[in-house]
């Protein structure tokens, strides 16, 4: 997307003008094209694309917060979206679970842009629709095989932050998610194989095609979707697990990212999302996992999917140890939870467009590696299971009680790798499951990977989220297959 | 709004050329949004939203493109031309589609829903916070306008709004321990609504009782109507759509290959005719009253979009593309509401439902955790709360051989969900008592 940046100043000076009489006000300018583009079973799909733009106006007046969202950017439109904000403003003062004045915001300025080689637009429409159609072809290995899919989704975001005492930041983003799945089927037996779930999502451009291997990826999930079909089921028992990265950002998203954000310990979200198991007393005390555990917030990773230099509330961004060795240390929680609950966190006040208010959001969550090669960590356990790729995941709404299914599963048996299974799931509890972690995969095993979808929020939102992790052993969980 | 929408069709119908044809969708709302926390304001604020999306049809190609529109006439028809040039554009670069498919016949509708709200929103938040006075009171109120519409170069015009609102709410008394309430409708009643917090209120008494651990295990309960739209809500996903099951990735895989039957009393239908939402679609056609996707138990019919019927060689049933129900109606039973305790017995009495997914597809095996006032239930009186516990159970088993009646009763579930924009979803359902039910952590 090309800098719009006359336009920015327009509405800039736009902006200005209109600043009502308040506390505080900022305006933040989202506008976001899309570009879908799908072929299933050989056939090219409705190609979409979509072009987005509005602002929200966010007053803060005598204590009280309040925000309009509009996607007219006259200066009439802005005004009565200003004005609709300080009524809010006014209405919630006195009535807040803060007194949002007393909040000390940034008045940020700079700048941010996706590291991006080959842009969306260097490989022509028809060229991108044949490599999609090539990918889809080299799917359907087998008759069995009654459905795949080969798509491209890319997007370009670009948002201006501006405060009424002069802070501005402009960043622009780049975000590409390539995908890939094969159905194949034999009688009631279904199995499915993807290409990490949509997990290869990053920030770039067209090379992260090459980065993730998209092009060579087809055989081998075509060829796993009939392996799964034979397979037996994952057996039941008590067990090691040794689970691939495309598992374990599942893991560290629902069981340590969720648990960790401040506004969940507050209890914003408790009416939907949840609360958690964490509580302000533990930071800084409670060992989350073993010593080989190590989190961190780390936005400045330049190809993951939540990196920025600058969250929705103009906080700077940086890399912070969440957990290290084991023990809980940080929060993951914006400028007003940190205000709200007098801990540390992070800048992750996000908005998944310019119709939402911000939120504390995980952004990139990542587990830093360790010392094991990946042959060491197999020859490590005696009997248990290696989990790629998650398909099913569900936790208690205080983030404790877990369990997650993977698409693909292969035994260990005497440290060696054996028999593929399906329908691999295992269940255990966070306080519990992270001490377990009994081994870390080195950094040549770290896998950059991540989510475009991640809900929470009222009014609802589904933001994007990067993590990255190497794999990693956890010991005597509780394992089962399919019926 | 809707006078807007028309002029924007009429201008799009002006800017084809040659055999070109379209089909638009509008979609809009102007929307209150208030968010609560230990009964104060966490967020509050407007949204005022539209948007345009066009398909472009020159033959078998076509291409989709989605903008946002301001409301300014002069500006948002420089972006339609915009919008239609770039997708001409795109037109000689993509092949014939097979499964192109579209409505040409002209069924044009309108139904305008009368703006019934509060005209003073403040009004209703303080009524909301005084209810939460001396309590933990934490949910969201959205409120306002919501408007679809559908245009097409034949002609065709469908409109729709409604004016409603949407508390969605819970009492704490700590930790996880909630009341978890709803107050949906179209005329905000404070009596009704003082009616529905004193419910809670003496709801949320029975949850300061120390809470109950039960070992994983086999019970009966009591799934009441909003845990089991929660289960049959999930078959949504993957259970009701003719692509799935064409491509036997539908999780009712077992019923359509084995025959495969639930309980004789499970009925479930996509009911638009009952329903709060539209009865046209993305492609212009118009959804029937009503589809039977499982009569008695067995499975009846799919939702079949336009796509999906080309591709198969089907009618359409007027689905979206998504195959999903917008309007789900599971049948009532004969078990009097006021029954249900004597009915359970011992066992747990379960409210809401909470994360479901499927842990066996192909087994139709659901996954979840109890949630919001689940309660042990011990020779028809209820004990105590019970602390969470995590389920794992077929279909089959829950609403078929183990399923021991569903209540005479059905509740209307508004769909609270506000993803992209207000939902007009929503289901009917009864409650179910149902035996042996696996509790697995």
């Amino acid at each position: 997307m090309p800098t719009s940046q006359p336009r920015h100043e327009r509405i800039v000076q736009r902006f200005h003008s209109i600043v009502p009489t308040v506390d505080f006000c900022s305006l933040r300018l989202v506008r976001t094209q899309s570009q879908y583009l799908s072929v299933r079973q050989n056939i090219l799909q409705p190609v979409s694309t979509s072009d987005d733009e509005g602002a929200m106006v966010t007053v803060i007046d005598n204590g009280g917060l309040g925000y309009a969202a509009t996607s007219d950017l006259s200066e009439t439109g802005l005004r009565h979206a200003a004005e609709q904000a300080r009524s809010w403003a006014r209405r919630s003062a006195g009535r807040s679970v803060v007194d949002f004045s007393s909040v000390a915001f940034p008045r940020p300025s700079g700048a941010y842009a996706s590291p991006v080689q080959l842009t969306w637009d260097s490989l022509p429409l028809a060229d991108k629709i044949d490599l999609l159609r090539a990918t889809s072809e080299q799917l359907k290995t087998d008759e069995r095989i009654v459905d795949w899919e080969a798509s491209l989704w890319h997007t370009d975001s670009e948002t201006l932050f501006v405060t009424a005492d002069g802070g501005q930041v402009q960043q622009n983003f780049s975000y590409l998610v390539p995908m890939m799945s094969a159905t194949a089927n034999a009688g009631t037996e279904t199995q499915t194989r993807t290409f990490a779930g949509r997990g290869y999502c990053r920030q770039g451009g067209m090379e992260l095609l090459d980065q993730c291997a998209f092009r060579d990826a087809a055989p081998q999930i075509a060829a796993e979707a009939l392996e799964l079909l034979l397979a037996p089921n994952c057996p039941t028992g008590t067990m090691d697990v040794l689970l691939a990265p495309d598992q374990m950002i599942l893991q560290i998203h629902e069981s340590i990212g969720h648990p960790l954000e401040l506004d969940r310990i507050l209890g914003d979200e408790r009416n939907y999302a949840g609360t958690s198991f964490v509580t302000p007393d533990m930071f800084g005390t409670y060992r989350y996992g073993s010593e080989l555990l190590n989190i961190t917030f780390d936005p400045t990773r330049p190809e993951e999917f939540a990196s920025y230099a600058f969250d929705d509330d103009g906080q700077p961004a940086r890399r912070e140890y969440l957990i290290r060795e084991g023990v809980l240390v940080r929060g993951l929680g914006s400028t007003t939870s940190q205000a709200r609950l007098g801990l540390p966190g992070v800048a992750n006040a996000r908005a998944t467009s310019w119709n939402r208010p911000p939120i504390d959001r995980m952004a990139n969550l990542n587990l830093e590696p360790g010392q094991s090669r990946f042959t060491d960590m197999i020859a490590a356990i005696e009997r248990g299971v290696y989990m790629q790729t998650n398909v099913s995941w569900s936790i208690d709404d205080s983030r404790n009680k877990f369990q997650f299914g993977c698409e693909w599963g292969r035994l260990i048996e005497n440290g060696q790798l054996t028999t593929v299974v399906k329908n691999p799931n295992y269940r255990g509890v966070s306080a519990t499951f992270w001490r377990s972690l009994k081994m870390v995969g080195a950094s040549e095993t770290l896998e950059v990977l991540g989510s475009p979808y991640c809900g929470k929020g009222e009014p609802n939102q589904v933001i994007r989220v990067g993590h990255a992790s190497p794999p990693c052993i956890f010991v005597n969980v509780e394992v089962f297959g399919g019926e | 709004m809707q006078e807007y929408f028309c002029r924007l069709a009429d201008r799009l119908t002006s800017l084809l050329q040659g055999k070109e044809i379209y089909t638009c969708t509008f979609d809009a709302e102007e929307s209150d949004f208030v968010r609560f926390n230990h009964s104060a304001v966490r967020q509050a604020g407007t949204v005022t939203q539209r948007s345009l999306s066009v398909n472009l049809i020159d033959g078998q190609r076509h291409t989709y493109g989605g903008i946002s529109l301001s409301g300014d006439w002069e500006e948002d028809c420089a972006h339609l031309a915009a919008l239609v040039t770039n997708l001409r554009g795109q037109l000689p670069y993509l092949p014939e589609d097979p499964h192109l498919l579209y409505a040409t016949e002209v069924r044009s509708s309108e139904h305008t829903g009368e703006n019934r709200l509060p005209e003073d929103t403040g009004a209703v938040v303080a009524s909301i916070l005084e209810a939460g006075r001396g309590r933990d009171l934490v949910g969201i109120y959205a409120a306002g306008g919501i408007h679809d519409g559908f245009a097409n170069s034949f002609g065709q015009r469908n409109w729709f709004s409604s004016y409603s609102y949407n508390f969605d709410w819970s009492f704490y008394h700590q930790g996880d321990k909630a009341v978890k309430c709803a107050y949906a409708g179209l005329v905000w009643n404070p009596i009704e609504f003082a009616h529905k917090v004193a419910t809670a209120a003496k709801q949320l008494a029975v949850l300061a009782q120390p809470a109950r651990t039960i070992a994983p295990g086999r019970y009966r309960v009591y799934l009441a109507p909003a845990a089991l739209a929660d289960i049959v809500g999930l078959l949504s996903w993957g259970g009701f759509g003719l692509k799935d099951h064409r491509t036997k990735q539908t999780v009712l895989l077992k019923m359509t290959e084995e025959g495969a039957r639930l309980h004789p009393s499970i009925t479930i239908q996509e009911n638009i005719a009952d329903g709060v939402g539209t009865n046209f679609q993305e492609a212009g056609f118009i959804k029937p009253d009503r589809v039977t996707l499982i009569a008695d138990g067995a499975f009846r019919d799919c939702l079949v979009s336009p796509r999906s019927a080309k591709e198969y060689d089907v009618p359409t049933n007027g689905a979206s593309g998504g195959e999903m129900p917008d309007a789900l109606d599971v049948a009532s039973g004969m078990l009097p509401e006021s029954e249900v305790l004597r009915q359970l017995d011992t066992g747990i009495y379960i409210n809401n439902v909470w994360y479901l997914n499927y842990s066996d597809r192909t087994a139709c095996r659901i996954t979840g955790m109890t949630r919001f006032a689940t309660l042990w239930v011990e020779n028809g009186v209820i004990q105590a709360p019970l602390n969470v516990m995590r389920f794992d159970e077929t279909l089959y088993r829950m609403l078929g051989e183990n399923l021991a009646g569903l209540t005479a009763e059905r509740e209307l579930i508004l769909d609270s969900s506000t993803y992209g924009g207000r939902s007009t979803a929503s289901s009917r359902l009864p409650g179910a008592v149902v035996n042996d039910f696996t509790f697995t952590l």
